[in-house]
């Protein structure tokens, strides 16, 4: 019984998470077309016959492309690992939703025969590192676009790979720290339990902890290679990065894998820090649930999920792409330094926090979103007073410019 | 000009204020301009069921069309000055000895090649007895390369087709008294 419900689960999983990364390739398009002006795909409808449905077919028609295109291996690369990149890629970033809740629970009045538990809404419940297996699987992603980057042959996407990688390895560590603080403060590493928890108090931990928010979101951004982080495939300049090489299927399974990306990246966003499924008055927040209540969390989940998602989108045509070593300074001098302020922050709080409220006669959750927004409103500051005034973009005067040795570095003899 | 040169002017960048330094009002800019196209009007023209009509038709360099005079002969006098300018050497005369009295030469044969052309207009500037125009037809297309070189016929036929939609640069100028006219 157990088996059957989790194949069932995975099934429904794997179809939902292919017709919504299809289906946002299609929304990517829109907002794109809409942003300029345009209309966008509308034409592709029902095959064989003139109905459009504002273009609804379109996903069918980009698959059949795809897998009717010409598969072609060019002869120059590592035929093994060109095969592998993608293969790793996909795998890594689906495997990532086993443990990703897309609702509450179904109640337990299933009808079905055994079944008195509840049943939840996650592929495989209950795991207690569900937190580190996301990121260890999203780790992996990493070993895809170097792999593919590298076993191409070609400088593109090599570079491209190399981007990859650094980028990758440098936002994983805001990226935790910013996760931190919120598995100190529910004290679990359970997704699921992080959601009840801002459930049960009715404050999401974005009003809490806005500092781990606003380090988790960037290093998100940036984990996920969207614009304005996009620098492993930028177009002007490297092609079409670490996939340049690919072509068909192969390219599909890159493609739909950094959809994923962007998917799991909104989920944990929601989850962690938006309320997962809770939504005051709508949802109810505790473990008994009715039919009703159940549905309407894994809508508002979905929903929360889907709004993170149209951010990504609109802030792709919003904001124009860091330069390498921008991104490298954000996220090592910036973003890296206010994780670790937002860390011990945490700690303190753990430690002292719920004394300190009771000592000043207030409840412990007003306590905590006063004392998050003043360390935010603090680092806020702090990083306005260092960061230099003048944006430093243009090439310097004087003798750095002069072709050839100069005074200062004189050729050795 | 190197660019240590003294004559070299170097404008300083603004400085930013303190919410300029954490991207605050570029990146609310950036997400306001997004928006407001994201719900704006759109451009797009659903074509083949709608036509693009340009809104400045005489100024549109689309195919050409060789005029006709009041007496609905080709103005065009043979003076090569737009085969001269033609940078693509698309368009090919043949000159012969004019059968009206007001002109020395007229075009025995006027041969534009719309594959070659490559619609930059000059011809029609160069062009002293505005004889030659462009149209705003857009939207040319041929079965065969040979159907794309159009003949002095077919140039006239554009500017029949063209004519009331687009009148001549000069309709309304009277033409240019000559002395064979008489007095």
């Amino acid at each position: 019984m157990f088996l059957l419900e989790t194949l069932i689960k995975t099934a429904l999983v794997i179809a939902g998470l292919m017709t919504a990364a299809a289906y946002l390739v299609l929304l990517e398009r829109w907002m794109a077309a809409w942003i300029q002006d345009r209309l966008g795909p509308n034409r592709v409808g029902i095959p064989l016959t003139r109905i459009r449905l504002f273009g609804l077919g379109q996903p069918l028609a980009d698959g059949v492309k795809f897998f009717f295109k010409e598969e072609f291996t060019p002869s120059h690369v590592d035929k093994l690992l060109y095969f592998l990149g993608p293969a790793v890629m996909f795998t890594a970033a689906v495997a990532i939703f086993a443990v990703v809740p897309f609702g509450s629970v179904l109640p337990s009045e299933f009808g079905l025969e055994g079944m008195s538990r509840p049943i939840e809404l996650v592929v495989a419940p209950g795991v207690d590192v569900a937190v580190l297996y996301v990121f260890a699987a999203g780790s992996i992603a990493v070993y895809g676009a170097l792999l593919s980057g590298w076993a191409s042959n070609n400088k593109y996407s090599m570079y491209g790979g190399l981007r990859g990688a650094a980028q990758l390895i440098s936002y994983e560590l805001p990226l935790g720290l910013g996760l931190v603080g919120v598995v100190l403060a529910s004290g679990s590493l359970r997704l699921d339990v992080i959601i009840a928890q801002q459930a049960q108090s009715g404050a999401w931990n974005v009003a809490l902890q806005p500092l781990g928010f606003l380090v988790f979101f960037v290093a998100g951004f940036a984990e996920s290679g969207r614009l304005p982080f996009d620098l492993p495939e930028t177009e002007q300049e490297l092609v079409g990065g670490y996939h340049t090489e690919y072509s068909g299927v192969k390219l599909l399974l890159i493609l739909v894998s950094e959809f994923l990306h962007m998917i799991v990246a909104s989920f944990l966003i929601v989850i962690l820090f938006f309320g997962g499924w809770h939504l005051w008055g709508v949802t109810g927040s505790g473990q008994e649930v009715t039919w009703p209540i159940a549905l309407a969390r894994v809508v508002v989940l979905l929903g929360k999920v889907l709004l993170t998602i149209l951010f990504f989108m609109l802030a792709r045509w919003s904001w124009p792409r860091f330069r390498f070593d921008q991104l490298m300074a954000l996220a090592w001098k910036v973003i890296l330094p206010l994780g670790m302020v937002n860390l011990v922050v945490l700690v303190v709080w753990v430690e002292y926090g719920a004394k300190m409220a009771a000592a000043l006669g207030i409840s412990n959750i007003a306590a905590m979103a006063a004392f998050g927004w003043g360390v935010f409103a603090a680092s806020a500051a702090v990083v306005v007073w260092l960061v230099p005034g003048e944006p430093d973009n243009r090439p310097r005067r004087g003798p750095a410019w002069q072709l050839g040795p100069t005074d200062e570095e004189e050729t050795p003899q | 000009m190197k660019p240590d040169d003294p004559r070299v002017r170097w404008i300083d960048e603004p400085e930013l204020g303190p919410l300029g330094r954490v991207y605050v009002p570029l990146a609310t800019e950036g997400l306001a301009t997004t928006l407001r196209h994201l719900f704006g009007r759109k451009k797009t023209v659903q074509s083949p069921e709608e036509r693009y009509v340009s809104p400045a038709p005489l100024i549109y360099r689309g195919v050409h069309r060789l005029n006709r005079d009041s007496q609905g002969r080709v103005k065009c006098v043979a003076c090569f000055l737009c085969a001269t300018a033609c940078p693509a050497h698309c368009i090919d005369i043949v000159a012969a000895e004019s059968p009206w009295p007001d002109r020395d030469k007229y075009p025995e044969s006027f041969t534009i090649d719309e594959l070659r052309c490559i619609y930059c207009g000059m011809c029609e500037e160069a062009c002293p007895v505005d004889a030659i125009e462009l149209t705003s037809l857009y939207d040319l297309s041929g079965k065969s390369r040979e159907e794309m070189i159009f003949d002095k016929e077919k140039l006239l036929a554009v500017y029949d087709m063209t004519k009331d939609a687009e009148p001549m640069r000069t309709a309304g100028v009277p033409e240019p008294r000559r002395k064979e006219d008489g007095p």
